[in-house]
């Protein structure tokens, strides 16, 4: 079953009160198959109701969004959904949460308990199966988001803003983290950011957005995506500053 | 840990026994009868008389509850998932809510009879109201986020109210009707002094006419263990169902 799980937004607006108040303006993009797109942009641009139209969870007031060459429909394709604070349901154990993706698509099969004891060693959260999420630590929460969204195998994985809560070094950690198991799976993702290292270490593609309406502004092939070492290197930093002076510009433009 | 914690509580047992014991050793009088005839007649009498009192106290309250739950529990859950539901019952709910409950025993008593019914639908709507609230509330608690990896996997009301909306309205609807619960058993008491030969309302009452202290202490003795043993049931299924509030 190799099946194409590719995003593809085309001329997308949102708008609120009877669309005088603009969220989105006339998006179109596409993220291929098997990719990890980065959205970046000041707050109020719009980027988590991007998301959520992806997600199905809101309704466009324009134009379509198509994954895997399909309407998005939340009952036929698999959407893995992570939002901030990594939607952990506090009153299930850290098992019930990683297993809480396949019960909803009962797909609890043979071996996803083996696959899950697999993960959640890879992910260093093994024994803490029966824990509350409050008894972790917001790294260990995220892990326990990861391996729900990746047990599950989804077609496409949004993520807004997986990283923020976390300190700067948990954060560096998680997103290594979820590099490796995101290479392992290559599924295509788009996750929404306000840190710049992050679009750049975690996106194939960088989406640049400015606020009021939202609109896309700039499309970036990013070269340096999912090495570590260059993470280290001036190339990166180069980099990081021309997508800051970029956004700076947006700024002053709009 | 839990041993201490009922330790804790014998000694809160023994100190109220004491203060009861000096202060009818001080008073001396038929009225403040010492804590140890109490007791000793409540075992004696509890079996022959007290029993079946108790007994239809309890039905009462189990009903009153029962019903209560039974049409609170989705009528707040419909008003906590439903912005329009909300809008529509909210003035409703709010209105009748501050009406004092126990002041429409007469009317209820005009239209169901003096008997069973009106008594039930009086614990019916002490509750009620609270359970409403609470599960409405617990309801609008939830952030906004909890449903979307649900809602973004196509999962049916079905599954969100087993993963979510049970979940999340469980420690506010117990609360609401250990807080309810007191309430009740005092309304209890009042309506069971009209109109009927069963109940502890009654019971106590009773003995009050007869003068006979005794039995009196004795039955509001018993009201009070009816009162502990419903909080102490409470606390056991909230212990069971709420787990995940307990750590930490």
């Amino acid at each position: 079953m190799t099946m194409s799980h590719s995003i593809e937004i085309q001329h997308l607006s949102v708008g609120y009160d009877e669309g005088r108040f603009k969220a989105l303006l006339d998006i179109s993009l596409t993220v291929p198959d098997g990719t990890a797109c980065a959205v970046i942009g000041p707050s109020g641009c719009g980027k988590s109701t991007l998301l959520r139209v992806i997600a199905g969870l809101q309704k466009p007031t324009k134009g379509t969004v198509l994954i895997g060459g399909e309407r998005v429909n939340p009952k036929k394709q698999k959407i893995g959904f992570v939002p901030q604070n990594y939607g952990l349901l506090p009153w299930r154990t850290v098992e019930e949460n990683i297993l809480l993706g396949c019960r909803i698509r009962r797909e609890v099969e043979e071996d996803t308990m083996e696959r899950m004891q697999l993960m959640m060693g890879q992910l260093g959260i093994r024994g803490l199966g029966d824990r509350y999420p409050k008894e972790l630590s917001g790294g260990q929460q995220q892990r326990v988001s990861l391996a729900r969204s990746f047990l599950l195998r989804t077609d496409v994985l949004l993520m807004d803003e997986p990283f923020s809560a976390l300190d700067a070094i948990t954060r560096e950690d998680m997103q290594e983290v979820f590099l490796e198991l995101w290479q392992k799976h290559a599924v295509t993702t788009m996750l929404v950011t306000h840190y710049v290292e992050e679009a750049l270490y975690l996106g194939q593609k960088i989406v640049l957005m400015s606020s009021y309406p939202g609109r896309i502004y700039k499309i970036l092939d990013n070269p340096l995506f999912g090495s570590s070492e260059k993470r280290r290197q001036p190339e990166f930093f180069a980099m990081g500053q021309t997508i800051r002076d970029l956004i700076k510009e947006m700024g002053k433009s709009a | 840990m839990k041993y201490s914690i009922f330790l804790s509580y014998l000694a809160g047992a023994a100190a109220i026994f004491v203060l009861w014991w000096i202060l009818s050793a001080m008073v001396a009088l038929p009225m403040i009868p010492s804590p140890v005839a109490v007791f000793v007649k409540l075992v004696d009498i509890f079996a022959k008389s007290i029993a079946v009192h108790a007994g239809f106290s309890l039905w009462r309250i189990a009903a009153g509850l029962f019903a209560a739950i039974l049409v609170g529990f989705p009528l707040g859950m419909v008003m906590g998932y439903f912005p329009k539901a909300d809008r529509y019952l909210a003035p409703l709910v709010y209105l009748t809510y501050p009406v004092p409950k126990i002041a429409l025993l007469p009317i209820f008593m005009l239209m169901a009879g003096v008997g069973e019914t009106s008594k039930i639908i009086m614990i019916f709507l002490i509750i009620v109201f609270q359970v409403v609230i609470a599960v409405r509330d617990g309801i609008h608690a939830i952030p906004e986020e909890t449903y979307f990896p649900l809602y973004s996997l196509g999962a049916s009301f079905r599954q969100v109210f087993q993963e979510v909306l049970w979940p999340a309205s469980l420690p506010k609807f117990i609360t609401a009707v250990r807080v309810a619960m007191a309430t009740a058993i005092s309304v209890l008491f009042f309506t069971e002094t009209f109109g009927t030969q069963y109940g502890m309302g009654y019971f106590i009452m009773d003995a009050w006419l007869r003068v006979n202290y005794l039995e009196m202490y004795a039955g509001i003795v018993c009201l009070s263990f009816i009162g502990l043993l419903l909080f102490g049931i409470i606390d056991l299924v909230e212990h069971f169902a709420c787990r995940w509030m307990q750590k930490g």
